[in-house]
């Protein structure tokens, strides 16, 4: 675990990783383009509007995905005080939310002419803008205390108990009856899904990921140069005293 | 052509997701790596000015 720990070997990994997730995600999301909009088939009952289901679907994904990360970055930060588990967590969380405002827009603009409704107090529905509350909170809570250690901690606090929501978005379509669909990918027996769909949105899902690698691989460099600056800035108000702790942390 | 974008009539639906979509991703990535162009440039300047300072221990 802590050999990640050193932000030197973090961002020689980083910045060899960099260029390959940027390129993966620009060709993957080329071509996951090309199948939705071109290649596959419009929907015997739905019609076009399926193709709304190539950003939604992989958004709704993301949203999840990063969600537990920033979980999983905030229990690090917690019990073993990575130094960069806490970065990491606040790089994320704006990524996380993005992805889950997308698939609230989207599901909205697919939900008009297919419900007849742009909203609906569905569970699936109601818990997924939950989770885009509970990212909210967490980008304000880090950024609300002047001592940035006070509002990673707390944030993480709150990360980990917003974690209880993500099963309730994966159950919510299978413990109430309401409006959204049941899952049609994500279950033990075979895709409910023709190839000829699922190819674009496997991968939509892929370019998706691979723009999360590398969008936050950018973020955790910044907040690494920022925390330097700060332990720089302290240490040079602290200069005449002579106390220089913390400055070549990083 | 005018019949890909009319997208069978749907075209107010479809397009504005895939729209919002790009829109979102893109601001993202930029605003994500003007932090850190502007982070790098006060790094150097703040290591640059602390190489001038005399009285500085390193």
């Amino acid at each position: 675990m802590h050999r990640f720990a050193n932000p030197a070997r973090f961002q020689r990994l980083a910045a060899s990783i960099l260029p390959w997730s940027a390129a993966a995600s620009a060709i993957l999301l080329g071509a996951g383009l090309y199948f939705a909009l071109f290649v596959s088939p419009r929907d015997y009952q739905q019609g076009e509007t399926v193709r709304i289901m190539y950003v939604h679907v992989p958004a709704a994904w993301m949203a999840l995905f990063v969600y537990v990360n920033v979980a999983i970055a905030s229990a690090v930060a917690l019990v073993w005080r990575h130094p960069l588990a806490d970065l990491a967590a606040k790089a994320m969380s704006p990524v996380g939310a993005t992805f889950t405002l997308l698939c609230l827009l989207t599901g909205s603009l697919w939900g008009q002419p297919m419900w007849g409704t742009w909203w609906v107090w569905d569970a699936r529905l109601t818990s997924v803008l939950v989770l885009f509350f509970l990212y909210l909170g967490h980008i304000a809570l880090v950024n609300a205390f002047d001592d940035p250690t006070r509002g990673a901690k707390s944030a993480a606090i709150l990360a980990l108990v917003g974690l209880v929501n993500v099963p309730i978005i994966k159950l919510s379509v299978d413990w109430w009856n309401t409006l959204h669909q049941p899952a049609s990918i994500t279950r033990l027996d075979v895709p409910a899904i023709d190839p000829a769909m699922l190819t674009p949105l496997l991968l939509m899902a892929a370019g998706f990921l691979a723009y999360f690698i590398t969008v936050t691989i950018i973020r955790v460099r910044a907040e690494i140069l920022e925390r330097r600056l700060r332990a720089m800035r302290l240490a040079q108000t602290a200069e005449p005293a002579g106390a220089l702790v913390g400055a070549d942390r990083l | 052509m005018s019949e890909f974008f009319a997208m069978g009539g749907y075209a107010a639906f479809v397009w504005p997701a895939y729209g919002a979509a790009a829109i979102a991703l893109i601001v993202l990535l930029i605003v994500s790596l003007r932090t850190l162009r502007a982070r790098e440039a006060e790094i150097a300047k703040a290591e640059g000015a602390r190489a001038r300072a005399p009285t500085d221990r390193r």
